[in-house]
């Protein structure tokens, strides 16, 4: 196994219609590793995930980001996707007309092109899918239609795991993969994200609830609160949230921050 | 609207150049003597010069229309010349003889002039300025019956079709540019398919307008006898001019027992600069009379070009089992406006009609659906069915949708769908993400879009709408 550090963050503060968000996110992630990153509502996670990825609405104001040794803010976003960080998102968006199938060969030959591995024809990738699809207890029908056009919330979620799947990425950020699932929906979706954990990959949660991680057991849970980490933890961390709530958390932030 | 796409909208026009050519240009005005003289010119008979100056007449009665969204400085039509021919030495015997100059035109244009050079089985009609400058594989029609010439050849050679047609489905007074054109037009396309013949090739006419101040004002007639089918297809280019030039066209189209015509228009006028200087007023008139039983018009139309465009190509469903189609995809970009759509009208039983439009606005351009389906009260068991899809790229565009419906019998069905949808940061975004550059990403939703359109086109041309898209809206991504 290559423990390597895949991705290095320090520092780290951003804004949002000139507001600041990101107030200072130190973070280390390596190789084989999942990182859960919990927290309020509002308190940054998800513009965390957003700016790692390079969202255009998103100034970062400070600090720097290595992704394999690279610095990542020097790279636009489909760079960043072509070098192996891929993006779960929370809303996934919906691209009428365009099927999934075309999209997802695109998407896949696109970053197949940046490793310098072979790309795929439509027969070829047809194979490809159907065993990824399976995977995931997907219906091959949802390739005819268009991308999350009139897709159920649950389908979307899964849609963007099988994204996941195809383009096996190095390092995976998941933006409330759980949020809306029933819970099957949810088995299904944290199976095809364990079985799709690797030595040389990572994969970062963000979620706000401790249900996703019944089954997909993080190294560390980190808690976020106004735009910083203040508590890094193991997986009995996230227990003890989900009884507890996140106050005593960033109550005992503020005594530290105080003493 | 970000830089990228601000980027991907702005394409330089690529047929913008000026032919140097001698051209027999008539002077600027409009009256009857203007229009004898035309006549005089093209040695026409007196039954078409009266049909002219009744059209004219009228003209003199009516008032531009005020009621198309669009904006422009009043038309001053004394200011126009009606007529511009490239000066041909003698006349032509073949296509040896064609000015080199206007060969190399249309090469670079990309329009095949030279038969053993055409696109395999597209028989072209080429129409420069006022005249047609030649047809290609007449004589391989001619074998099947097939009359495929300029209007002003058929004139001469079958005087007798076109009188009957000419004006039967947009009669001379029929409306303001319809009646300008009747009183001027200069020459177009004529096409005659006898009973029972399937036209062996597309049929194709493209037309160019290169003088900065003439008009261009054509006329094309289609007559489809009983149990025929023709394919036929327009294509339009003009040099880049920082003046207005008017096009005012008609089009008519004759479908009689059991024949089909299908009309496909791949439209690309100057459409003026990114600051709304120059361009085409494109306002034309097409109709289909679907005169026959069973009988069948298809339009399908891409419009890309133009500073304004004003058409709504039509079918008249007259006969019964009648079918009437309208299949649009319309493009504005900077500052162009567009005001399109169709009108279905059923007079026959159990007539019907299918509208699919999509509208693609960009810059701060305007393009507006407007569409008629009337019902009429003998028209028992007509169906319509209508869909008119809008995309709006950026946010300083718009579009509208104007649909009119009269249902005159309790028996009709009648379904319209609409829909607005925007390529918005958030789309860019998720393909970004999935490591899709923003023009790929452009075009792949453009191109899904419009899908329901370019499958109604024939192949090659349809391959060309595609890559015309593209270049209106692709450019260096930064």
């Amino acid at each position: 196994m290559t423990d390597k550090v895949l991705l290095e963050v320090r520092g780290l503060t951003a804004k949002v219609a000139g507001i600041e968000i990101l107030k200072g996110i130190d973070l280390s992630v390596r190789s084989g590793q999942v990182h859960a990153i919990m927290g309020p509502n509002g308190s940054g996670k998800s513009t965390f995930a957003k700016v790692l990825a390079g969202h255009p609405d998103y100034e970062v104001t400070g600090g720097d980001v290595l992704f394999e040794g690279r610095d990542l803010f020097d790279r636009t976003p489909e760079e960043r996707a072509r070098a192996g960080l891929f993006l779960g998102f929370q809303y996934p968006v919906e691209i009428p007309g365009v099927t999934n199938s075309s999209f997802l060969r695109l998407a896949y030959n696109t970053v197949q092109g940046a490793r310098g591995r072979d790309e795929l024809d439509p027969l070829e990738f047809d194979d490809y899918v159907q065993d990824k699809l399976k995977l995931l207890d997907m219906d091959p029908a949802f390739l005819e239609r268009s991308v999350n056009e009139g897709f159920s919330g649950g389908e979307k979620k899964r849609n963007e795991i099988l994204q996941l799947a195809i383009l096996e990425p190095t390092l995976a950020i998941l933006d409330e993969a759980d949020s809306g699932l029933d819970i099957d929906a949810l088995r299904i979706v944290a199976n095809g994200v364990s079985r799709l954990r690797l030595p040389d990959n990572a994969v970062i949660l963000v979620t706000h609830y401790q249900r996703l991680l019944n089954y997909i057991t993080p190294d560390y849970v980190h808690v976020m609160d106004e735009g910083r980490i203040i508590k890094t933890g193991d997986k009995e961390l996230a227990v003890e949230l989900e009884s507890r709530g996140y106050d005593w958390v960033a109550d005992e932030y503020r005594s530290r921050q105080a003493a | 609207m970000s830089t990228v796409l601000q980027n991907l909208v702005n394409q330089p026009y690529r047929h913008g150049f000026v032919t140097d050519i001698e051209s027999d240009v008539v002077p600027k005005g409009l009256s009857e003597d203007v229009i004898r003289l035309i006549s005089r010119k093209k040695n026409e008979p007196g039954w078409l010069l009266d049909f002219r100056l009744q059209a004219y007449r009228h003209w003199l009665t009516m008032r531009e229309p005020a009621w198309p969204n669009v904006k422009y400085p009043k038309i001053d039509f004394q200011d126009i010349s009606y007529y511009s021919a490239p000066k041909a030495k003698k006349k032509l015997a073949s296509m040896d003889e064609v000015d080199p100059e206007l060969l190399r035109t249309f090469e670079k244009l990309g329009v095949p002039m030279h038969e053993q050079k055409a696109l395999a089985g597209v028989a072209v009609d080429v129409i420069f300025d006022s005249v047609s400058v030649t047809t290609t594989y007449k004589q391989r029609l001619a074998e099947v019956g097939v009359v495929f010439c300029s209007f002003s050849e058929a004139v001469r050679d079958h005087p007798e079709l076109v009188r009957k047609y000419l004006g039967s489905v947009v009669p001379p007074g029929d409306n303001f540019y319809g009646a300008l054109n009747s009183a001027v037009f200069t020459d177009g396309s004529f096409c005659y398919i006898p009973k029972g013949v399937r036209c062996p090739m597309e049929l194709s006419t493209y037309f160019r307008i290169n003088t900065q101040e003439s008009g261009q004002f054509e006329r094309t007639l289609i007559v489809a006898e009983d149990g025929s089918y023709v394919s036929y297809l327009e294509g339009c280019t003009a040099p880049k001019f920082d003046t207005n030039q008017l096009h005012a066209a008609v089009v008519e189209l004759v479908a009689l027992d059991n024949a089909e015509i299908k009309y496909s228009t791949v439209q690309n006028w100057y459409a003026g600069d990114e600051k709304g200087i120059g361009g085409i007023y494109n306002f034309v008139t097409k109709r289909g009379l679907c005169r026959g039983v069973n009988s069948k018009i298809s339009w399908t139309q891409v419009e890309t070009g133009s500073a304004i465009t004003w058409k709504y190509p039509s079918c008249v469903l007259l006969g019964d089992n009648a079918i009437g189609e309208f299949y649009s995809v319309a493009l504005t970009n900077h500052h162009q406006q567009a005001d399109t759509g169709t009108k279905m009208v059923h007079i026959g039983r159990n007539t019907r009609s299918t509208i699919v439009s999509k509208g693609i606005s960009a810059g701060t351009s305007n393009n507006s659906y407007r569409g008629l389906v009337k019902i009429g009260a003998n028209a028992t068991n007509a169906r319509n069915h209508s869909q008119c899809d809008s995309m709006l790229i950026g946010d300083k565009c718009g579009a509208n949708t104007f649909p009119y419906i009269q249902v005159n019998n309790s028996s009709a069905q009648v379904e319209h769908e609409a829909s607005t949808s925007k390529i918005g940061e958030d789309q860019l975004f998720y393909f970004a993400q999935r490591g899709i550059g923003a023009e790929e990403a452009v075009s792949m939703i453009i191109n899904g879009f419009c899908r329901d359109v370019f499958t109604q086109l024939p192949m090659e041309f349809a391959v060309e709408a595609t890559k015309l898209l593209g270049l209106k809206l692709e450019g260096s991504v930064g």
